[in-house]
């Protein structure tokens, strides 16, 4: 019996499982909430609880320490996209001031197995990965948003997600204890 | 654990806490377990396409245990037990989504949420082998569980 030598390609299976297991839960959003715009909400406020959490996890593996200005971040975060979901997009189109750029994905494995329907073209179906990295920005002082300005799945050549930094959070002293 | 492993728990736990609230009293699992049902049905569809036909149900049974719950569990599964007469209860001593959760009794009422994907995804999977099953799932001492299997009689 040769069973044994079918093995699966792990790395697949997994980032196909995640796909699919991420594709279940928009189809299920879809069908909880009747305004699209509730869904994108909902999927932003998963990648924010996402983002806040992981984060943490990126430090420890990276043993990242402060950066200095934007385009530091925009590297870790550049990084970061490389670790998790196993993509490097590239830093592009900063504004002149230094406080805004894109990241631009060739491919995005969120969406690898989608198509929208066109009654659906005003979903953000990825609109976790804003979530997600405004969560992880805050919990690292920064105020910043995110939001998608070209999408594949919207017959876009390209999926650019932009970031603008806002401000720098300071910590917060609850009232009364200063 | 790798990268990107932590990122599919997390999504699991973001799915795991819109779908079945913690204030709610009596929890539905039903869409969660379906949810699973789904991603194990078409991830079987891709997965297999290369693998040779299991005639066995027991064949499955065992690919599911070994070469499939290590790709996504990142061990084999324990021990599987059947009676040949179409039950087999899988132990898994170290369940993956169980290893963020304290391994006292605090928690065990809550455990079964974070078991109920994977009873769904168990069931998709098998479904696409041509197999009907009811599975559920019994937690006992964390991190360890059983996923019971009952394969139905086949229609056809």
């Amino acid at each position: 019996m040769s069973r044994q030598n079918t093995r699966l390609d792990v790395k697949k299976v997994n980032s196909e499982l995640f796909t699919l297991t991420y594709g279940a839960i928009v189809s299920q959003l879809m069908k909880d909430y009747e305004n699209v715009e509730d869904v994108n909400k909902q999927l932003d406020r998963m990648g924010y609880n996402i983002g806040v959490r992981m984060v943490e996890d990126f430090l420890a593996r990276t043993n990242a320490g402060r950066c200095y200005d934007l385009r530091e971040t925009a590297d870790k975060i550049q990084y970061a996209f490389k670790m998790y979901l196993g993509i490097t997009p590239a830093l592009t189109n900063w504004s002149a001031a230094g406080d805004e750029f894109s990241l631009t994905f060739d491919t995005n494995p969120l969406t690898e197995f989608v198509e929208l329907p066109d009654n659906y073209q005003n979903l953000k179906y990825s609109n976790i990965l804003c979530g997600a990295l405004r969560g992880s920005c805050e919990m690292v002082q920064m105020d910043v948003s995110c939001w998608f300005v070209q999408d594949q799945l919207k017959g876009d050549l390209a999926t650019e997600l932009r970031i603008k930094f806002n401000k720098r959070l300071e910590d917060a002293i609850p009232a009364g204890e200063d | 654990m790798s990268a990107e492993d932590v990122l599919f728990d997390m999504l699991h736990s973001e799915i795991v806490s819109y779908l079945v609230p913690k204030s709610s009293e009596d929890e539905d699992l039903s869409i969660l377990e379906h949810l699973g049902y789904s991603c194990g049905w078409r991830l079987i569809e891709r997965i297999t396409k290369e693998l040779p036909r299991y005639k066995e149900e027991l064949e499955v049974l065992k690919f599911i245990c070994t070469d499939f719950w290590s790709c996504v569990y990142k061990k084999q599964v324990d021990n599987l037990r059947t009676n040949h007469q179409g039950v087999y209860v899988l132990h898994d001593n170290e369940f993956r989504f169980f290893s963020k959760l304290s391994n006292g009794t605090q928690y065990l009422k809550s455990a079964p949420k974070y078991a109920t994907f994977t009873c769904g995804l168990i069931r998709g999977a098998l479904e696409n082998f041509g197999i009907s099953s009811i599975v559920t799932v019994e937690i006992i001492r964390m991190p360890s569980c059983k996923f019971h299997i009952q394969v139905l009689p086949s229609s056809s």
